[in-house]
């Protein structure tokens, strides 16, 4: 099963004729994980949250296609928006748990899009979908915590949650909106070595915004620097060189 | 609890614990006594909404002739709010320093928090009919019995606010040998005010709802024009004295807000 | 806030003045106060107070107090203890039901939770009413439309509470982090769920907060309802005050202090428990 992204001309601007971002093209797919760079207000957020329409795009096209079969995000509403946003696993930088549930629960909460009404009220989840989360737990390296609340983990082990939480969706496609930018410097490895080798086990495509340079250097199969709303480079980790991201970031001394 | 066999394993997610159920349970129970209790009987509340329908019927168009009635009645209520709120402020201002266990000796505070406990446990309705009694049918036993009300509130909350307040502050300025006086306007005062500006204001606006219910038991304002036009059947006047008091307060809350912006609270 | 002048054109050195408070800020503090010294002399002014009844106000006093004894405890089993234990139903009942009817309400008038602005308009518009008007009033209204007795009474203390858990409830939603609701949303999670899974956990505490200090007020507030016929202790009081059988009256002025007292333990001891 093959999944990709085509994103075709898409536009957003917040304030009418100041466009954030200035007709996007982009083709995701494969199985590599995919950072997105550039300076803060780029649109890098943005962009990202068009995908999952977090954010309402202005103009453009976001088609999520499977084996050929393709759907356009962007013109979605109610119940369909909603199953396709299950398709869609995000990772967010504050982590974004329910800091009074416990872990096992923050997890079941990723399959709200796939659970009927009545059985998400009355909060009964199918024995198969707590088997994958004690699976994720594992994965994660969370084994023993299912039952402790979130707000008593460590930033690190948040971020894992969340990343157990979107992939308990199993998602087609896994967003990850500045991962690492709340956590020290061995976490943001450890997470990012999570998020990649996830992609690869899944089968599917990971695409992460990221200030970090370095760490997108080391850990991205393909980076995309973003500067004023467009894309000025896409290419492999070892084409970035000081040219390009002097253009993307401007300024030389922190070079 | 988790048990890892190789069958299933179990989660305690979103679990609703033992007590938690019973007590709901309990709940229910009591729901049901209480509603028979009180006699409540599902054909006599269906009927109850027949004559609601045809209440609300009588209500409209809202009477507008009585505009002088209207006029006197609301301006004698908002008289008592304002005067009850400013006697209330200015007695619960020395009364609530009193109370402040951590400022003064523990006869006083004590005497003083008792003071403010009695004003605060009877209901305003109960104080406004006891001084209607005391002093006869009028405004004054209204505001006499919001005035009771306002220190009450007022006078603990702001005690409990005094007790709150950083040490630190009030050992610089006694360091200083300030008298007591001083020591109260400028290491007490400033840390509180804010706090009891917005007592204030809460409470002029609670004065404001409270005095016009006053007159219904004869203590002045707008609350014994509704009595009567309640017992003459004169609905619509009824609905024009609500749809009145409601825009009252409305507007006393907006000027609330805005007095709070001005003076930064 | 502080307004320094340093330093003239010329190069001089003007004397530093420290003002709290800028120019303007000054006048439109004075114009407040102003204003509510107006209202204070016009009220004086216009409120009728008959002085004899002024002067003779401490004498009455005495005199009711006077008359109030001996207590008429007896009269307590009789015609007090069960209108108590309905004044309790009311409460209780009272609140209940103004939960089940505030919370949707709350719901609505929370902008972040309902997008729609009109259904945030007519929420507050609900809510603001139920609170401008009193229990007393609203009691007084239940009554011509259900006849006297304590479902009126029951009616009234919830009405007039759905102003009150609508719009802490509201405000209790508005300030919670954006956060775990956009990841729901993410997930694909319906409305329905964004509340139940998304707001409720975080609301829970402030909740329970809400509903006990109601349930407070409205023993308070139910106790006096009785006056206008809606049940429960109030109207042990006014019968009692119409026979002029001061004895009575005070028992049921103690019973009534009594109940408000333990219900205040109650409520104290159940929060430091378990919120």
């Amino acid at each position: 099963m093959s999944h990709s992204l085509e994103i075709r001309g898409l536009v957003k601007a917040y304030t009418p004729g100041n466009p954030v971002l200035k007709s996007i093209d982009l083709d995701v797919d494969g199985t590599g994980l995919t950072a997105i760079i550039g300076p803060s207000g780029t649109g890098k957020s943005t962009l990202i949250r068009c995908i999952n329409r977090l954010v309402d795009p202005t103009s453009g096209t976001i088609n999520l296609c499977s084996d050929g079969r393709c759907v356009d995000l962007a013109g979605l509403k109610g119940r369909a928006l909603r199953e396709n946003r299950r398709l869609i696993g995000m990772v967010f930088q504050e982590f974004n748990l329910v800091e009074r549930l416990t872990v096992m629960e923050n997890l079941l909460c990723g399959r709200l899009g796939y659970v009927g009404a009545w059985a998400a009220w009355r909060r009964k989840f199918p024995q198969a979908d707590v088997e994958h989360a004690f699976d994720l737990l594992e994965t994660v390296g969370l084994g023993n915590f299912a039952n402790q609340r979130a707000d008593a983990l460590s930033g690190g082990q948040r971020q894992r949650v969340g990343i157990a939480r979107a992939l308990m969706q199993r998602p087609k496609v896994l967003l990850a909106d500045e991962p690492t930018s709340s956590l020290d410097p061995k976490t943001s490895f450890e997470i990012m070595l999570l998020l990649k080798e996830q992609g690869r086990l899944n089968n599917i495509p990971v695409i992460v915004n990221m200030h970090d340079v370095e760490l997108a250097r080391r850990y991205a199969d393909r980076i995309i620097g973003m500067s004023g709303g467009q894309i000025v480079y896409d290419g492999a980790p070892d084409g970035l060189s000081d040219e390009f991201l002097k253009q993307i970031y401007g300024g030389e001394a922190w070079l | 609890m988790l048990s890892t066999t190789s069958a299933q394993r179990v989660s305690t997610a979103f679990r609703v614990d033992l007590w938690t159920r019973v007590l709901v349970l309990l709940l229910f129970v009591y729901v049901i006594y209480a509603a028979s209790q009180i006699g409540f009987s599902w054909e006599r509340f269906v009927s109850g909404l027949d004559n609601g329908a045809r209440f609300l019927k009588r209500m409209f168009p809202p009477d507008l002739s009585k505009m002088d009635i209207l006029w006197k009645g609301i301006s004698e209520s908002l008289q008592i709010a304002v005067l009850a709120s400013v006697a209330g402020i200015l007695i619960s201002l020395p009364l609530g320093l009193m109370g402040a266990r951590n400022l003064m000796p523990a006869w006083l505070s004590w005497t003083a928090r008792t003071l403010i406990a009695i004003c605060r446990s009877l209901h305003p309705v109960i104080m406004a009919i006891l001084f209607v009694k005391a002093v006869g049918f009028g405004a004054l036993a209204g505001t006499l019995a919001l005035v009771v009300a306002s220190i009450g509130f007022i006078g603990k909350l702001f005690a409990d606010a005094i007790e709150e307040i950083s040490e630190k502050q009030v050992e610089a300025i006694r360091a200083t040998g300030a008298p007591f006086p001083n020591l109260v306007l400028f290491g007490v005062l400033p840390q509180v005010l804010s706090r009891f500006i917005g007592f204030s204001t809460y409470q002029l606006d609670s004065n404001l709802r409270n005095s016009t219910m006053v007159g219904i038991v004869g203590a002045g304002g707008i609350g014994g024009p509704l009595f009567s036009a309640f017992q003459r059947f004169d609905y619509s006047f009824v609905f024009t004295i609500l749809v009145t008091i409601i825009m009252i307060i409305v507007v006393g809350e907006l000027l609330a807000n805005y007095v709070k912006k001005v003076f930064y609270v | 806030m502080s307004d320094a002048i340093l330093a003239h054109p010329d190069g001089l050195l003007e004397q530093r003045i420290w003002q709290r408070h800028t120019t303007a800020q000054r006048l439109v503090r004075f114009a407040i106060w102003l204003v509510i010294v107006l209202a204070i002399v016009q009220s004086l002014r216009t409120i009728e107070v008959i002085p004899e009844f002024l002067y003779d106000a401490p004498e009455q006093m005495g005199d009711m107090l006077q008359r109030m004894w001996p207590i008429d405890w007896p009269y307590y089993a009789v015609g007090v203890h069960a209108a108590l234990v309905e004044t309790m139903h009311i409460a209780t009942l009272g609140t209940l039901l103004a939960i089940v009817l505030g919370i949707p309400f709350g719901l609505l008038v929370a902008g972040n939770l309902t997008r729609n602005k009109a259904l945030n308009f007519i929420a507050r518009v609900v809510l603001v009413s139920s609170r401008s008007v009193n229990s007393l009033v609203w009691a007084l209204l239940f009554v011509a439309v259900f006849g006297p007795g304590a479902v009126a009474g029951t009616l009234a203390i919830a009405f007039r509470s759905i102003g009150f858990v609508g719009k802490l409830v509201g405000e209790a939603i508005e300030e919670m982090p954006r956060g775990p609701i956009e990841a729901l949303q993410a997930a694909g999670a319906s409305k329905a769920s964004e509340i139940r899974y998304g707001y409720w956990p975080q609301l829970k505490p402030a909740f329970w907060s809400i509903v006990l200090l109601r349930w407070d007020i409205n023993v308070r507030e139910s106790a006096v309802l009785g006056i206008v016929g809606a049940g429960g202790i109030g109207m042990a009081l006014d019968t009692s005050l119409n026979l002029f059988q001061w004895g009575r009256v005070a028992v049921v002025l103690i019973a009534i202090f009594a109940i408000v007292i333990v219900i205040e333990v109650v409520v104290t001891q159940v929060r430091r428990r378990v919120l």
